[in-house]
C-alpha cells in the first residue's frame, strides 16, 4: 500500500532534540540557573570589583628570607607571599596581573645592609599602589628602629613592568560560565531523565521504533545548544557591557564555546549518574548539591584558589570545574589556543572517562 | 467471516522474581475485532499487554504479532502497533500539537498534528498542555498518539478507568470508529458493562490464568442456559441509564 520509507534514526534524534529544547526554554529553573544567576553575579561582582582583597607578591628565589624586611612583609595580613613559582612563571604572572608585584630582598656587604628590589606591574596598578604604601610604612619602621646606627637598614629599588590590565570581570565571567554549565549539566540532566523515567515518557518512547541512543543524543544535543547559546549571551553581555577581555575576538569566543561544550558533556555525565541513583525527584537536589557545591566554592568561581589554605587547594586541584575555569581564563584573557591548555583538557578527559564509566553503571531506563 | 488470528499467544508465563504473575496463558486475537482482557486489579492484564507490546520480557511462551515473533522482530512489531500505557505521561512543557510532532519524528512518519487531533476531536486543544486536559481528553489524546503510524493493532490499557459516564460513552464511540476503520483493538478493563457493550470477544483473566474466552453474548447465553437467574428481577433500566437520560449523552469538557 504505502511504500515504507526507511526509518531514520537521525530524524528521530532530531525530533527529540527539538522537543527537549522547547521544553528547556519553557522551564523557569533552566533559564534562571543558566542565565539569570550568572548574569546577576556578573553585575554584582563587576560593580564591587575586587575590593578588600589581598596583594599577591611573588618572592624571588634569591630573596634573603631572614631579613627584617621579609619578615615584616610576612607578618602583614594584606600581603600574600608566593614562593613556589619559578622565576619564569612569576614574570608571566606579573605581566598578566595574576600577581601584583615581585620582590627580591638582598643582603649587601656594604651599607645599607639590605636592598629591596620591587617590580610592579601596569596590569595591577591599584594593588601595586597598596603594596607601595605598605612598603613605605615598613621601611619607616625598620629604619627608625635602626636609629642608633647612622645609616638606614634597607633601601628600596622599584621598577614597573608593562602588562594588560586584568579586570575582575575577566576573572568572574569564566567562573560564571563554569557555574552555568555545571548547574545545567548536573541538575538539568538529572531532573529530565529522572522525570522522563518516572512519568513513563521513556517507556512510551520505547513503544515506538526509536533507539535508546537517539533519546540520549537528542536530549544531550538540546542541552548543548541551549547552554552554548546561554554561554554566548553571557560572553556578549560581559564583553559589551563590562569590558570582558576577548584577546583574539571571535576566535577566542569560539575556543571558549568549545571548552564550554566539553565541560557540559562532562557535567551531563554527573547528571546521568544521578538520575539513575535518585529514587524520586526530591532526591535529586541533595545529591546534585554534593556534586556541584564543592566545585562551585572550591574551583575558583569567585576567588582565585591561591587564596585557599593548602589542604583546600589540594581538593580544588582534583575538581573538574577547576580545570574548566582555568582553561577558560587562559583562553579568554591570555589568548591561549586550545593546544595550549592540553594539561587542563587531559584532566577533563580523565574525568570524562571516570564519570561516564559510573553513569553507564548507574543509569536506568525504567 | 473467516477469523484470521493477528495475535497468537501460546503458554505465556511471566515471573517477577519468585512471584508468578502469568501462569501459562494462551489466546488469539482476530483481525478487525475489539478484544477485551477482563479481570480484577492485579490479574495480570497490564503484564500480558506489555509483553505483547515488546516492552517487557516474558519468562517463557511464544507470541506472534501480525506474523512477527516478539523475540526476534521487536522492531517490526513496533512499526505496526499503537500503544496506550495505563499511566504514561507525556514530554513536559509541550502542547498537544508539539507532542504529536514529536511522535511523528519517533515513528518516522509525516502527519499534520491537526489531522491527528481531529480524529479525536481535540483540534481546539492544539495549544493546550497535556496536564491541563480533562481525564477524557487525556485518554483521547493518548489514543491519537497510538494512531500516528497507521497501526494494524492498537493496545488500550484501561482507557476508561476514572472517567465519567459521558466520557466513557464518548470513548467507546471513538474505539468503535477505530475498529470500523480496520484497526484491531486490544483493550483491558475491569468494567463488565463496558466489555459487554464494546468488545466483540473477551477473555477473563484471574490470578494469572485465562478462565474463559468467548463473545459476551455467548457467555451470557451459556449462563442463562445453565439455569442461572439474577436474584432480583432485572429492571428495564439502571441508575446509569437514568443519569445519562437526565444529563444528556453529549460529551462534557472539564
Ligand atoms: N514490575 C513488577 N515487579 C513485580 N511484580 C509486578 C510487577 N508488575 C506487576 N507485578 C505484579 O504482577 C501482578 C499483575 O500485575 P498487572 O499485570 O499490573 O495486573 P493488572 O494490570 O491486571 O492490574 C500483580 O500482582 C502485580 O503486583
Ligand atoms: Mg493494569
Amino acid at each position: 500500500m504505502n511504500p515504507q520509507k526507511k526509518y531514520s534514526n537521525f530524524n528521530a534524534t532530531m525530533a527529540i532534540a527539538r522537543a527537549s529544547f522547547r521544553s528547556i526554554i519553557r522551564s523557569p529553573s533552566a533559564v534562571v540557573f543558566s542565565l539569570a544567576f550568572p548574569l546577576i553575579f556578573i553585575v554584582v561582582f563587576a560593580n564591587i570589583g575586587g575590593s578588600g582583597v589581598t596583594v599577591d607578591v611573588g618572592v624571588a628565589k634569591t630573596t634573603d628570607t631572614l631579613s627584617p624586611v621579609y619578615r615584616a612583609l610576612k607578618g602583614a595580613k594584606v600581603v600574600h607571599l608566593i614562593t613556589d613559582q619559578s622565576a619564569d612563571d612569576m614574570a608571566k604572572s606579573l605581566a598578566k596581573g595574576n600577581i601584583d608585584a615581585i620582590i627580591d630582598v638582598q643582603k649587601n656587604n656594604a651599607m645599607p645592609p639590605y636592598t629591596l628590589h620591587v617590580q610592579y606591574t601596569e596590569a595591577s596598578q591599584q594593588k601595586g599602589g597598596i603594596l607601595k604604601s605598605l612598603l613605605q610604612s615598613i621601611f619607616f619602621q625598620i629604619n627608625s628602629r635602626g636609629n642608633t646606627i647612622p645609616q638606614p637598614v634597607a633601601e628600596i629599588k622599584e621598577t614597573t613592568v608593562k602588562g594588560r590590565e586584568y579586570k575582575y570581570i575577566d576573572f568572574i565571567l569564566p567562573g560564571m560560565l563554569g557555574f552555568s554549565l555545571l548547574s545545567s549539566g548536573v541538575f538539568g540532566t538529572a531532573f529530565v531523565f529522572l522525570s522522563l523515567r518516572l512519568t513513563l515518557v521513556i517507556k512510551r518512547f520505547f513503544a515506538t521504533p526509536v533507539k535508546k541512543y537517539s533519546i540520549v543524543l537528542g536530549e544531550a544535543l538540546a542541552r548543548l545548544v541551549f547552554s552554548l547559546l546561554g554561554a554566548l549571551f553571557i560572553i556578549m553581555v560581559g564583553h559589551y557591557a563590562f569590558g570582558f577581555t576577548l584577546i583574539h575576538g571571535v576566535v577566542t569566543v569560539i575556543n571558549m564555546l568549545v571548552l564550554a561544550a566539553l565541560g557540559l558533556i562532562i557535567f551531563m555525565g554527573f547528571g546521568f549518574a544521578i538520575s539513575g541513583i535518585a529514587k524520586n525527584e526530591s532526591a535529586v537536589p541533595p545529591i546534585s548539591n554534593i556534586i556541584t557545591m564543592p566545585q562551585f566554592l572550591l574551583s575558583g568561581t569567585f576567588f582565585a584558589t591561591t587564596a585557599f589554605p593548602n589542604w583546600l587547594q589540594a581538593i580544588s586541584k582534583v575538581l573538574p570545574l577547576t580545570y574548566l575555569n582555568d582553561a577558560m581564563r587562559k583562553v579568554a584573557f591570555e589568548g591561549a589556543g586550545l593546544n595550549e591548555v592540553t594539561h587542563q583538557l587531559l584532566i577533563l578527559g580523565v574525568w570524562f572517562i571516570l564519570i561516564y564509566a559510573v553513569a553507564v553503571k548507574t543509569f536506568k531506563w525504567e | 467471516m473467516a477469523e484470521k488470528p493477528i495475535i497468537t499467544v501460546k503458554n505465556l508465563v511471566k515471573n517477577y522474581g519468585d512471584f508468578s504473575a502469568i501462569k501459562g496463558i494462551s489466546f488469539e486475537v482476530y483481525e478487525g475485532e475489539i478484544f477485551g482482557l477482563l479481570g480484577p486489579n492485579g490479574a495480570g492484564k497490564t503484564t500480558t499487554l506489555e509483553i505483547i507490546e515488546t516492552l517487557r520480557d516474558k519468562t517463557s511462551g511464544e507470541i506472534t504479532v501480525d506474523g512477527f515473533n516478539i523475540e526476534t522482530d521487536a522492531d517490526d512489531i513496533k512499526q505496526v502497533i499503537g500503544v496506550q500505557l495505563q499511566s504514561a505521561g507525556y514530554y513536559p512543557n509541550l502542547n498537544l500539537s508539539e507532542l504529536i510532532k514529536l511522535f511523528c519524528g519517533l515513528y518516522g512518519i509525516n502527519k499534520s498534528p491537526m489531522e491527528m487531533l481531529e480524529k479525536v476531536a481535540l483540534t481546539d486543544k492544539a495549544r493546550a498542555k497535556y496536564k491541563d486536559l480533562s481525564g477524557g481528553q487525556k485518554q483521547r489524546f493518548s489514543i491519537a498518539t497510538t494512531l500516528i503510524n497507521n497501526p494494524r493493532i492498537i493496545f488500550l490499557d484501561e482507557p476508561t478507568t476514572g472517567l465519567d459516564p459521558q466520557a466513557r460513552r464518548n470513548l467507546w464511540d471513538l474505539i468503535r470508529e477505530i475498529r470500523d476503520a480496520g484497526t484491531t483493538v486490544v483493550i483491558t478493563t475491569h468494567y463488565m458493562d463496558e466489555a459487554e457493550e464494546l468488545c466483540d470477544r473477551v477473555a477473563f483473566v484471574d490470578g494469572g490464568h485465562i478462565i474463559g474466552i468467548d463473545t459476551p453474548n455467548h457467555f451470557i447465553d451459556e449462563l442463562v442456559a445453565s439455569g442461572f437467574e439474577r436474584k432480583k428481577q432485572v429492571k428495564l433500566a439502571n441508575l446509569e441509564d437514568v443519569f445519562i437520560n437526565m444529563t444528556g449523552k453529549e460529551w462534557r469538557e472539564g
